[in-house]
């Protein structure tokens, strides 16, 4: 099987009922599987935005791929990415025995290896946080896992920023709307 | 700029009145234009059954015997007439029967609005009697796909459904409307929507594009032309005629462009695809400039992808962006609406002929004819053949009647031998392929084009898959001609099974009932014809029948449709069959 590349799909899209069903159903019929998925509100109001990365075996598959979700009517824009082209973050929480925690030397020599903070202690549980790469948090994961052990861990979809300048979304919808004055 | 975001849409509006739901959706669907539903009452769509009462005279609706009956006819309805068409059912099983037909509207682009009955917003997620998730069921299939749970909401919805299922690449939209939300009252005013901020149906015409696309097409010493729906749903039928003709460019029709152009054009060289002539698919591979206006390169189409036309510049027109390089990848890609592009080239193209190039074409058809036409059309011995059925009908029509079709051999052999003489005259299940689509989809045609009359070609099995809609037709006197091309098989199947199964006829013979008696209790006249002498004067009377009339004819068990690019084959391999070659 072809190498495939993680891409990072980013969808602008109106705030209403079904949005993400309409996306996940142009995935499954592909058979694509999402790794990570973030939606929260955009810096526009009513519009919201959809970061999702995926495994694509070709560039070409992708570009199919997000041509149908931009065909939604819903949606307002959708574009894709490789990671060199972004820059990226996820964030991730670890939930420690705060006995065993103690009992370690080498707290704060983790905390600052790994730039983690910690969020909450009580008498049974610590919980420390880390953002970064997944390949970051998922070190952090491993080494405590090791030493400690972990009670839970969670980690976040990814967010992302484009390292380029690419129009911005509100830019975007000022350049339609001279456009449909100019052809009515 | 504040201005364009936080404004999402641009309508005109009429003065507030106060009404329930369902008679604002009654008020709304008029403001749209429409004077014809299809539908099927039950219990979550009772209110809006109720308000039509009212307006029983200006609004027209069919009571159809199948949901699905009533989606095929809006299809039907809606591609003849230029118009949406409208269907109307009940929630739960109401709206999944209705799930094929948006599907088959899906993947043909016709502008259709669904609406379903739901139950009450209350009890939405409950398992309610007949609650069903049909916007969860639907979304994939549809162009849009929307619950309205608040009569408030309805002439917003109504008005965004209708502009989105006819602007752009047409397609289906379904309203799913909670029955509260029919029963509510609400202060009523329409606005129609020209616009959503989300959605770009109209891309303006690059014009660089068009300018690279004239220069290859003038360079160009074998352009072919392929001719999909876009032109037909653009409304750009004349545009084309005057691109083809400055260039004097050949071309093919695909299943759903057909009539776009007279048949009897100089330039048309046929049909595309799995079934459609030699000429088109083999020329296909030898042209230099293969020119694809509103057509997705389907795999029926376009038989192996690796293959295919890859000597070939390939210029793409068309509206959806997602069509381009799908499947094809285009050396040209010109977005936009058929009607604008098409002028835009043909004042850039230097007029042109290509007699030499339109001949072997020509030399193509001869074959063709020699081989497979003649014997298909015009056997005097043996047992009635499906082409001939098709032939003779077209003539005595005068090749003005629309031709509806079912799926199968019915099918192809309608849409290769069928005559046209103006656009809009073919309604056939391209994409989808749905069995059971011919009966409702002429009834469907019958009221779009009231005046025109529609013939509807079906196989055995495909008819019985809707024949209760046989009861529609009695009930409204709808005037259409159902050709029945009876050879007690499942006959697409058992060709396959002929050519790829070793004969293995695995489930594909049919013990039928007898047609002429089932016509008979439907009040439809009807014919059953079993020897070639008798066709003409069956399909004589059948055409000057003042109504609908069941003409069966007893075809070939055997009969096989040639010429075959055998599937995921090169088009330029195409069998003829019966032991020629090419």
């Amino acid at each position: 099987m072809q190498e495939k590349t993680l891409y990072t799909i980013t969808v602008f899209s109106e705030n209403v009922v079904g949005v993400l069903n309409q996306i996940t159903a142009i995935l499954t019929r592909r058979q694509m599987n999402i790794e990570t998925l973030s939606v929260s509100p955009s810096a526009i109001e009513d519009i919201h935005k959809f970061t999702i990365t995926v495994f694509v075996e070709t560039e070409e598959a992708m570009q199919k791929l997000v041509k149908q979700i931009d065909k939604r009517v819903d949606v307002l824009k959708a574009y894709y990415n490789i990671d060199e082209e972004l820059v990226h973050q996820e964030i991730a929480l670890y939930k420690i025995e705060t006995a065993k925690l103690v009992a370690t030397s080498n707290i704060e020599e983790l905390v600052r290896k790994y730039n983690a903070r910690i969020l909450d202690v009580s008498d049974h549980s610590t919980i420390i946080q880390k953002t970064g790469h997944y390949a970051e948090t998922q070190a952090l994961f491993e080494e405590l896992s090791e030493s400690i052990g972990v009670l839970q861990f969670i980690r976040s979809g990814r967010i992302a920023i484009t390292k380029s300048k690419v129009e911005r979304l509100s830019d975007l919808l000022a350049r339609r709307a001279l456009i449909d004055l100019e052809n009515p | 700029m504040e201005e364009v975001t936080t404004k999402t849409e641009t309508t005109s509006k009429t003065k507030t009145t106060t009404l329930t739901g369902s008679e604002a959706l009654i008020q709304s669907l008029m403001y749209e234009g429409v004077d014809t539903l299809f539908g099927y009452p039950g219990g979550a769509i009772m209110p809006v059954f109720d308000a039509l009462y009212s307006k029983k005279d200006t609004m027209k609706h069919i009571l159809v015997r199948h949901e699905q009956g009533a989606v095929h006819a809006a299809q039907g309805y809606a591609r003849v007439s230029k118009k949406v068409g409208v269907a109307l059912v009940t929630s739960g099983p109401g709206a999944t029967n209705a799930i094929t037909g948006i599907t088959d509207a899906m993947m043909d682009s016709t502008p259709m609005v669904v609406i379903s009955g739901q139950v009450n917003s209350a009890l939405l997620g409950t398992d309610a009697f007949q609650e069903a998730d049909v916007i969860g069921v639907s979304l994939p299939v549809t162009k849009w796909a929307y619950q309205i749970r608040r009569p408030e909401d309805i002439a917003w919805a109504v008005s965004r459904a209708f502009y989105i299922a006819a602007s752009g690449r047409p397609g289906p939209v379904i309203l799913d409307i909670t029955k509260d939300a029919q029963i509510k009252t609400c202060e009523y005013s329409y606005e129609k929507t020209t616009s959503i901020r989300s959605y770009r149906p109209q891309p303006v015409p690059c014009i660089e594009k068009i300018e690279e696309a004239a220069k290859l097409i003038n360079q160009a010493k074998k352009p072919f032309a392929l001719i999909g729906q876009g032109v037909i749903l653009g409304n750009a039928e004349k545009e084309l005629i005057a691109f083809l003709e400055k260039a004097q460019i050949p071309f093919a029709w695909t299943i759903l462009g057909l009539s776009a152009v007279p048949t009897s054009h100089p330039l048309n060289c046929g049909m595309l695809g799995m079934h459609g002539n030699v000429g088109p698919n083999i020329k296909t591979n030898e042209c230099d400039v293969l020119i694809a206006i509103g057509m997705r390169f389907d795999d029926r189409v376009t038989g192996d992808l690796n293959t295919y036309a890859k000597q070939a510049k390939v210029i793409h027109f068309d509206i959806d962006r997602a069509e381009m390089d799908k499947n094809v990848k285009a050396t040209v890609k010109v977005l936009g609406d058929a009607k604008r592009t098409l002028p835009l080239i043909t004042a850039l193209l230097e007029e042109n002929s290509h007699p030499e190039w339109l001949e072997e074409f020509r030399k193509c058809d001869v074959k063709e004819y020699d081989c497979i036409i003649k014997d298909e059309l015009f056997s005097e011995t043996g047992p009635i053949k499906m082409g001939e059925v098709v032939h003779r009908v077209t003539e005595a029509t005068g090749n003005k009647a629309i031709c509806v079709t079912d799926v199968g051999q019915n099918q192809m052999m309608a849409t290769r031998y069928f005559k046209f003489t103006e656009s809009r005259s073919v309604v056939t299940s391209g994409g989808l392929g749905t069995m059971g689509f011919g009966l409702p989809a002429a009834m469907g045609a019958q009221y779009g084009a009231p005046d025109r009359m529609v013939c509807a070609f079906v196989g055995d099995g495909g008819l019985q898959m809707t024949i209760q809609e046989l009861g529609t037709i009695m009930e409204y006197k709808i005037p259409v001609k159902i050709i029945l091309l009876n050879n007690n098989f499942l006959g697409m199947v058992r060709q396959w099974q002929e050519l790829f199964f070793e004969e293995r006829y695995s489930e594909t013979k049919m013990h039928n009932p007898d047609f002429m008696k089932i016509a008979d209790a439907y009040e439809i006249k009807g014919k059953k014809v079993v020897n070639r002498e008798d066709l003409d004067g069956a399909i004589a009377e059948m055409i000057e029948h003042d109504g609908a009339y069941l003409l069966e004819v007893e075809v070939e068990a055997k009969g096989m449709v040639y010429p075959m690019v055998p599937s995921g084959g090169c088009v330029s391999n195409i069998i003829l069959g019966n032991g020629h070659s090419l």
